[in-house]
């Protein structure tokens, strides 16, 4: 949880104008040969349109999404690119037991290998569901989109974003949603007039700007509050509320038995014996 | 060769059923082994939609609750001080610590990298319940096996730790209240970040303290049944009069529980609670069957003092809390149209599991001193530093 009181305006973002993907899938090649993932074996046309492999996996950080649809009578595709958002107060960073995920300054988010237990709790957290698992091996790790952090920290661009021809742009955050919005000023027929991830999970990296509303393509209804403040709301008490139970628990013993102890001295007083007597 | 043989001749002495758990651990056993050898994918059904299953919800998620009567009883005997409960302290800390050490072997199995549980205690992280949780469940399980160590001490006539065991006695009831409160309210915690994803019926901020009220649910009722069956099926002696007190206790925790219930679910509840007909045929069995109906059970004297009913209330209220776990952990977070069933292999580990608790409860029963414990014997008042002027006479009064 490196990101309290970080300026999310200068961190990098990604923004994707899904009018401009063609569904070249040039972004998913890009992001397998950067990060070395392997290849998938899968059925063409499981999903709609050309859409392959049917979801994000251990194998495959990002994909397009198709979606068919009817515009003036005649058949189109619009897209999704799926992929890590890079929020800006992420929910696996706060759930993680080990911290193994981060929030760096220049905007992805990063997972540790070293670090992870495998308890998947960050699978459970994503909103969007992006951590996935290496469920082929016996003793399993997480993997997801790293936002290129080894090239971003170098000063270039994400993989995908530098293949990309036409509808990935990335850049500082505060830059990119002006850039979305003058998008959408200036074209308002052609967009729809909200973006998505610019309040999504409190504020995310990635950025998208898209003709469908958002449930249509497959985008995740989330809430706009920090997901951590969720948790931290509960967890904030746990000192105060050990040092009132264990106070109050303390006290009430203490008590008792100092109750019991006067009972039982006074009964032996009462019976006449003294202790020196006694022993 | 002779003490193999003697453990054989042992275990040949056992009741059938004793012998029929030890074949269930074992086959448990063997079934975890191969979620090591095949791997997790293949063993289980769990996938990147359901990376929680049977051993998160049941091992984990309800085991924790069903361990609670350790704590609640230690609480109530020695700090609210209603000392004639005492003589079912002792096989409620057997049964929280073989609960809890269970809770661990069920965790490792469900990491992908078991050998690092230890970085849980190197790289801390407390925004996580899952941090606080693992910390509070190794310390808890420490402070139970201290606790748990008195008999053992008795049974081989160690003295020296015994009195040691007799000093901290107090203060280890008091650290298992605190730390017990924390994670079983931290397991409630977990499901808070699950904002979208578990239904309205049971998401709402006071998630934690409900979690916290029905372990202590849990663990009386948990104290109730195994008392019933241990003198019913163990020949232990018959405990009705202390079980009709503790059963006079749990409607009222039960009442605390269900007005927390009803006013999160009535006033801090966003979002639509009857979209779902399933989950709310599963909320309406939990919340009636399992807390509702042994509530007015037991409010009337002749429940309580029947064995056979106050049995019959406990496992109600036990089954509605198992139910409640489910219904958080497993049910309520899966999406419309998706279905979870644990595997073959899942199944038996768990089932491994539960063995693994009665056989070794059994057999501890049977080897040491858990129900012939005498405490009326015992002076726990604690040692009178401060009473100066009659120094002497506070001293007798512990010898006497």
């Amino acid at each position: 949880m490196s990101s309290e009181n970080q300026d999310f305006n200068k961190s990098k973002a990604f923004l994707i104008d899904m009018t401009k993907c063609t569904g070249c899938r040039g972004c998913q090649v890009a992001c397998k040969q950067w990060n070395q993932l392997g290849a998938e074996k899968t059925e063409f046309f499981t999903g709609e349109g050309y859409q392959n492999p049917p979801l994000m996996s251990e194998y495959t950080f990002t994909r397009i999404k198709f979606r068919d649809y009817e515009k003036n009578g005649q058949n189109e595709f619009a897209f999704y690119k799926e992929m890590c958002m890079h929020c800006n107060e992420p929910a696996c960073a706060s759930v993680c037991p080990v911290g193994a995920f981060k929030k760096t300054k220049e905007g992805p988010v990063t997972y540790d290998a070293d670090r992870c237990i495998g308890c998947r709790f960050c699978m459970v957290a994503c909103p969007f569901g992006v951590p996935k698992y290496e469920w082929s091996k016996a003793l399993p790790l997480v993997r997801k989109c790293t936002g290129c952090y080894s090239r971003v920290k170098e000063g270039l661009k994400p993989a995908c974003a530098t293949t990309c021809v036409s509808a990935i742009t990335y850049g500082n955050r505060d830059e990119m949603i002006k850039e979305a919005n003058k998008r959408i000023a200036a074209r308002p027929e052609k967009y729809l007039k909200k973006l998505y991830g610019s309040e999504e999970a409190g504020g995310t990296s990635v950025i998208y700007l898209t003709a469908l509303p958002f449930d249509e393509l497959g985008f995740k209804p989330v809430t706009k509050r920090p997901l951590p403040s969720y948790t931290w709301q509960a967890l904030r008490l746990v000192p105060g509320i050990f040092l009132t139970v264990g106070s109050s628990l303390s006290l009430l013993s203490w008590f008792n038995h100092r109750k019991e102890r006067i009972a039982k001295e006074e009964e032996q007083r009462k019976s006449g014996a003294t202790p020196k007597e006694e022993s | 060769m002779t003490a193999a043989k003697i453990i054989a001749n042992e275990i040949k002495g056992y009741h059938r059923f004793v012998q029929f758990l030890i074949v269930l651990v074992a086959v448990g056993a063997l079934a975890s082994l191969a979620r090591f050898v095949f791997g997790l994918g293949v063993t289980t059904n769990l996938n990147d939609t359901f990376p929680w299953g049977l051993w998160i919800s049941f091992d984990v998620v309800t085991a924790v609750p069903l361990a609670a009567g350790a704590f609640t009883l230690g609480a109530i005997v020695h700090c609210f001080h209603i000392k004639k409960l005492e003589p079912l302290v002792r096989p409620a800390i057997v049964t929280g610590f073989l609960g809890y050490s269970l809770v661990c072997v069920g965790l490792l199995l469900d990491l992908g990298q078991p050998q690092r549980g230890w970085h849980t205690l190197v790289y801390w992280n407390p925004h996580s319940p899952m941090f606080e949780v693992s910390m509070c469940v190794m310390a808890y399980t420490t402070v139970l096996f201290l606790e748990f160590l008195s008999p053992v001490c008795e049974k081989f006539g160690y003295h020296v730790p015994l009195r040691l065991l007799r000093t901290l006695e107090m203060p280890l009831v008091v650290a298992a209240a605190s730390i017990s409160t924390l994670h079983q309210s931290s397991l409630g915690t977990f499901f808070l970040i699950a904002v979208d994803k578990l239904h309205s019926l049971w998401y709402n901020p006071l998630l934690p303290l409900l979690f916290w009220l029905s372990a202590m649910c849990a663990g009386i009722s948990i104290i109730i049944v195994e008392a019933t069956m241990s003198h019913k099926y163990m020949g232990q002696p018959d405990e009705s009069e202390l079980l009709e007190t503790l059963a006079k206790i749990l409607p009222w925790v039960i009442t605390v529980y269900l007005t927390v219930k009803f006013f999160s679910l009535f006033a801090l509840t966003e979002g639509p609670l009857t979209n779902r007909p399933g989950l709310l045929i599963l909320f309406v069995v939990e919340v009636v069957g399992g807390m509702i109906i042994p509530l007015f059970m037991l409010m009337s004297r002749k429940v309580r003092e029947d064995g056979r009913l106050r049995a019959t209330a406990a496992w109600l209220v036990i089954a509605g809390i198992i139910l409640n776990r489910f219904n958080v952990s497993m049910f309520g977070m899966e999406a419309p149209g998706t279905f979870y069933y644990p595997s073959f292999i899942e199944t038996l580990v768990t089932v491994g599991i539960i063995a693994a608790h009665v056989l070794f409860f059994v057999l501890i029963a049977k080897y040491f001193p858990i129900f012939e414990h005498h405490p009326e014997t015992v002076d726990y008042s604690i040692p009178d530093h401060f009473h100066k002027t009659e120094k002497g006479h506070a001293h007798g009064a512990a010898k006497a």
